[in-house]
């Protein structure tokens, strides 16, 4: 495959498409500025900050824009917030629809055929896979992305972190627990 | 398109396998794949929808053994092939052969965080009202067609009940046929057991869908 991409974007480059700076920028960004710090900072300031969590329940897009993500694949977001009765799990199984402005690009697995096919099926066998058992009374939703509505999990806050300040939180939360893959870890 | 990319249900794919500290790339071709999508994706010269459709009517042996980039690229391969934007002499050879197609826009650097940072937007201004409300109860059309759809084959024909009203959103089906009008978008509820009866740990599945997906339950 490398041979192949380069030649394609040697003569993409050559037809005058693309400008190959920004096919270094493009890349520098996704590998430097967009990822799951992103909404880790989103998930450890609804937990703290009652409004925010309100607003951020509510509209989600918004509550995400201020502060400062925005954009590609993220336009129109949702938050799903997990409780000790609710755990909401994300899928994409037509393709790899993922919120890319609060989580970054998305993982191998989550692209991959055993996710896309049994998580909508089969969550709790899927969460085992995670090293994750929820109680048989816990509701569990699996939401299957199938338009350009993006979901984003709040994870349940840790015990254990009373007075945390915002960033400590943010280590805690794990890109797996807002897909719902995962929980935030304990302190 | 009734093809293997709707993989909903399916469970013969065997386990999910998370990788531990997982790079963003795993070869330095995938950033190129990334880029390369996105940066063509911005000439504007095809939708989103048409790109997904045409990865999913890659061949389905092809489909299945290819990692996501890899999908990308043919995706992309044969949305330029199609339209003329390189042949295939073009692609063999790596070099030019003949002029340029013309393209709207071509994306420079300077204008990369900006470009990400706004998006596209799916949501449109109507004057309409939609047919459902939150609490409705809908069932699904039996919709198998040979064209680009996000009605995946696992909720076809079921009963769900609207939990929101998204907006009206460009609706997928027509805009890979290049028809950008939008459609009422909803989120519907299905019961777990409605879609696979007894052989499911999942208690609801929550899909997206628009109008013309749905009738009255």
């Amino acid at each position: 495959m490398d041979l192949r991409v380069r030649t394609l974007e040697s003569l993409l480059v050559e037809k005058g498409y693309v400008d190959p700076a920004a096919l270094d920028r493009l890349i520098e960004t996704y590998e430097t500025k967009i990822g799951p710090r992103n909404g880790a900072r989103v998930v450890a300031k609804a937990w703290v900050d009652a409004k925010f969590r309100a607003w951020l329940l509510e509209d989600a897009s918004a509550a995400i824009a201020s502060l400062g993500f925005t954009g590609r694949q993220g336009e129109h977001l949702i938050a799903l917030e997990n409780t000790p009765r609710v755990h909401n799990m994300v899928v994409c199984t037509l393709c790899s629809c993922y919120p890319w402005p609060v989580l970054g690009l998305p993982p191998v697995w989550y692209k991959s055929a055993p996710y896309r096919s049994r998580a909508v099926i089969d969550p709790r066998g899927v969460l085992r896979e995670f090293g994750v058992t929820l109680p048989e009374d816990v509701e569990v939703r699996v939401w299957d992305s199938t338009a350009e509505v993006r979901y984003l999990v709040l994870p349940q806050r840790p015990a254990g972190t009373g007075g945390w300040s915002e960033d400590r939180l943010a280590d805690l939360v794990t890109r797996d627990s807002m897909i719902g893959t995962g929980l935030a870890l304990d302190p | 398109m009734n093809g293997v990319h709707d993989m909903g249900g399916l469970q013969s794919f065997g386990p999910v396998r998370p990788e531990p500290n997982e790079p963003p790339f795993h070869a330095p071709w995938e950033k190129r794949a990334l880029a390369l999508t996105l940066a063509m994706g911005a000439t504007g010269s095809w939708n989103i929808d048409q790109s997904r459709a045409a990865r999913e009517s890659l061949p389905p042996g092809k489909y299945l053994t290819s990692s996501y980039y890899k999908i990308w690229i043919e995706g992309l391969t044969k949305l330029m092939l199609e339209r003329g934007f390189i042949t295939p002499a073009e692609l063999a050879s790596g070099r030019m052969q003949s002029p340029p197609a013309k393209v709207a826009r071509i994306l420079r650097a300077a204008d990369v965080s900006i470009a990400l940072a706004r998006g596209s937007p799916t949501v449109r201004e109507t004057t309409g009202a939609p047919r459902f409300k939150t609490g409705y109860n809908i069932r699904t059309s039996n919709w198998n067609p040979a064209t680009h759809t996000r009605l995946p084959r696992y909720c076809r024909d079921k009963p769900g009940v609207i939990e929101k009203v998204h907006g009206c959103h460009v609706f997928a089906d027509a805009d890979a046929q290049g028809d950008p009008r939008p459609e009422w978008l909803y989120s519907v509820r299905f019961e777990a057991r409605d879609l696979w009866g007894e052989h499911t740990t999942a208690s609801a599945v929550y899909v997206d869908l628009w109008e013309p997906y749905l009738q009255g339950g």
